[in-house]
């Protein structure tokens, strides 16, 4: 897959209107924005890295830390609200000890809040590496993890 | 061409925007988010909202052109009333701990409340809980405090081309922060404190010392010592204080300085003048022994500092004198407890700076323990009961390094120290001193960056004078690449030289910048003693310690190393 120093090259001459445009092609490309892509893209721009930084996290597009082995959508609209989608989130933020950047502890599970699904009809929905679990409870959500972590460790 | 500002016809000066025009006519528009030299880029804040004759809607009087004929009000009760809920939002989630801010008595949000006639709070908003950054040697910033109008964002981007800080986030977690939000320590900043002079919060403050010097001046087994800057009393002649003369405020600054309790004042002047002398001997030698041209100017630390962690590649070029800061620490440690006779107590140096770099420079080096900005001295008068606008007990400067010319002054601004090395240089290569007079004009002025030739003994030394960090980055390439190759180029960091620097009176516009400049000019004027090479003070430390410049004990106690700063690459990968 192409690195960030990869995409900036392919580019040839550069202004500063790429920025964004560059700054999603990097995430699409490394799940992320590292602190390494945004300093060669300032340096690029010859723009500070201070104003890189302060446009990427301008957007709520972009992360800034690589994504779990364990992708979790948590949809927040207003159906899921009224089922208690709220619950759903703190038990996950208790159980897998979520950092700043919303990883788990141990970095294997990324909870992404995500403004609506699309999937109101099941609500309270998740979506756990790419498939929909709907009508959810507390319960039913700590099964399914037991099961991903019981999965990860069969593997192993 | 006129503007009609509150029924009163103003004539306007081109480019100028409405709140400048109002501001010439003594007409006070509130504006945070503009500095008054610069026009505002964003237009935020829209607290200078004025009305305009045919337009319905509020215009930011800090974007607007003053075009011939307008016709504009700028307090009618419309005004008034949008003003005061802008104020009321912004001081909405503002910490409230200002009775123990630092910017308490001279906080320009404080004093627009007080203005627009909030005098209570009726929204009180979440509490921010952003983390306050102490990292750095010369600058504190408390992002809590701080109320996005942009200023030093604007001063860091536009003015000094560092671009160290910048706005980061959104929505109310917006702040202004360095690149990945990391300290100021190991960011792209220069602490050239740029900022800080232009903050209207307590938001980014220098460091203070403060409480270090108190503690020293309460301690009977410690001898306390100060040296003075020459941009402080050239700044502090402000203070309504009687007289225009530099140096007559210099011997009433120290008067003061001993009341409270410190036992010595030196001039840092006398060490510009040693600077002057190592410096113009450095040069000199380079050239005749082909060394690395064009030699830089090591006076100012955030320039040392930008080189050190932006362009190391420049080090070479760098002239290896310390700063007169240093110069004098080193010179007071090294000279100063024999010849007072100290005996076993400690010394402490505190200088007064114009400058919070300097702050930085004193934790790598030795000879400074404290450095206090001219906005610290008001508070140790507020500590000791110093009333400096009437407090008239002049006391010399005291030996062995009272004397100082009127070119070590001149190191206070903007191409000073071109000037004064000018001056020695001119003497040293030619035997004899400048024909016309000491003052060289080419040096002065406010532009970016003044190229210039001096011609000496069928040498023709290629000059340059950089006015600001900023203006350096246009021209450095020039002045490396240059043809006929340049010789010398003073960089002072900030616009307009110490005089105009980070640790200066907080200010908005840069005028009296100016003014400062030009007490500098005339205190040289009128001092009897115009360069560095016949200090009669400078001789004598050359005759008893030092030998000559650029021996054996100049070379320990006047020269310096510099170090490659740049972080590692890898340690800003994730
Ligand atoms: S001290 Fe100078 S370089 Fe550092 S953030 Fe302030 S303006 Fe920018
Ligand atoms: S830190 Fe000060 S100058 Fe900078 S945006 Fe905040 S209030 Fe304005
Ligand atoms: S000063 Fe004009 S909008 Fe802020």
């Amino acid at each position: 897959m192409a690195t960030a120093d990869e995409i900036i090259a392919a580019r040839g001459e550069l202004t500063r209107e790429q920025l964004i445009p560059l700054l999603q092609e990097i995430q699409e490309a490394e799940g992320f924005v590292s602190q390494a892509a945004m300093s060669r893209l300032a340096e690029a721009l010859r723009t500070p890295v201070s104003r890189v930084y302060g446009v990427a996290t301008f957007y709520n597009q972009f992360r800034f830390a690589p994504l779990g082995e364990h992708v979790i959508q948590v949809c927040r609209g207003t159906a899921c609200h009224v089922k208690e989608s709220l619950a759903l989130a703190q038990h996950l933020k208790r159980r897998l000890k979520l950092r700043d950047d919303g990883s788990s502890a141990d970095g294997r599970f990324t909870i992404i809040s995500v403004a609506c699904l699309g999937a109101c009809s099941i609500a309270p929905v998740i979506k756990l590496d790419g498939e929909f679990y709907g009508h959810l409870t507390v319960e039913r959500l700590d099964a399914l993890l037991d099961e991903v972590e019981a999965g990860a460790e069969a593997a192993a | 061409m006129s503007i009609t500002i509150n029924g009163k016809e103003i004539d306007v000066a081109a480019n100028e925007t409405v709140l400048q025009t109002a501001r010439r006519a003594g007409i006070d528009i509130p504006h945070l988010c503009s500095l008054d030299w610069a026009p505002s880029p964003s237009a935020s804040c829209r607290l200078c909202v004025v009305e305009v004759e045919g337009l319905p809607r509020l215009q930011t009087s800090c974007s607007l052109e003053a075009r011939d004929g307008m016709s504009v009000q700028t307090h009618t009760p419309r005004i008034l009333k949008a003003r005061r809920a802008i104020l009321e939002l912004l001081i909405a989630s503002h910490p409230q701990d200002c009775l123990t801010c630092v910017r308490a008595g001279g906080c320009e949000l404080a004093v627009l409340a007080g203005d627009l006639g909030v005098r209570e709070r009726r929204y009180v908003g979440a509490v921010k809980e952003h983390p306050i950054d102490i990292s750095s040697p010369s600058l504190w910033r408390d992002p809590n405090k701080c109320v996005l109008c942009g200023r030093c964002v604007t001063m860091c981007h536009s003015v000094q081309g560092i671009g160290a800080i910048d706005f980061v986030g959104r929505g109310f977690q917006t702040r202004v922060a360095p690149g990945f939000s990391v300290g100021l320590n190991v960011s792209d900043c220069v602490y050239c404190g740029q900022c800080a002079r232009v903050c209207p919060t307590g938001a980014i403050v220098e460091r203070s010392h403060v409480e270090g010097v108190v503690a020293a001046l309460a301690d009977p087994d410690t001898v306390v010592v100060a040296q003075v800057a020459p941009a402080v009393p050239a700044t502090l002649l402000e203070r309504r204080t009687k007289t225009q003369d530099v140096h007559t405020m210099l011997e009433r600054l120290a008067g003061a300085l001993k009341h409270v309790g410190f036992d010595a004042v030196f001039d840092t002047s006398f060490a510009a003048d040693v600077t002057v002398m190592e410096e113009a001997t450095e040069l000199l030698e380079r050239i005749q022994d082909n060394g690395v041209l064009p030699m830089f100017t090591s006076c100012s630390p955030a320039w040392v500092h930008f080189v050190e962690t932006h362009r190391p590649d420049l080090i070479p070029h760098l002239s290896t004198c310390k700063s007169p800061q240093q110069m004098a620490g080193a010179l007071i440690k090294e000279i100063y407890p024999a010849y007072a006779g100290l005996g076993d107590k400690r010394l402490v140096v505190v200088s007064i700076m114009p400058c919070t770099a300097k702050k930085f420079e004193a934790q790598e080096q030795t000879g400074v323990d404290y450095v206090l900005t001219t906005r610290e001295l008001d508070a140790l008068w507020g500590r000791f009961g110093v009333d400096l606008a009437h407090f008239a007990e002049p006391a010399p400067l005291d030996a062995p390094f009272a004397q100082a010319s009127g070119a070590g002054r001149l190191f206070a601004g903007s191409g000073g120290v071109m000037e004064a090395a000018v001056r020695t240089a001119h003497k040293l290569v030619t035997g004899h001193e400048l024909e016309g007079g000491p003052r060289v004009n080419e040096a002065r002025g406010s532009e970016g960056a003044r190229h210039f030739t001096i011609a000496a003994a069928g040498v023709d030394l290629n000059l340059a004078v950089v006015n600001g960090l900023g203006r350096l980055q246009e021209t450095l390439d020039d002045l490396l690449a240059g043809d006929p190759p340049v010789h010398f180029v003073e960089v002072m960091s900030c616009p307009g030289g110490c005089v105009g620097g980070g640790g200066q009176p907080y200010d908005t516009d840069g005028d009296a910048v100016h003014e400062r400049l030009e007490r500098l000019y005339d205190a040289d004027k009128r001092s009897s003693l115009r360069t560095s090479h016949d200090n009669a003070d400078v001789r004598a430390l050359y005759e008893d310690v030092l030998g000559r410049p650029l021996g054996e004990v100049a070379h320990r106690l006047l020269h310096r190393e510099y170090v490659d700063r740049r972080p590692a690459v890898d340690s800003v990968s994730v």
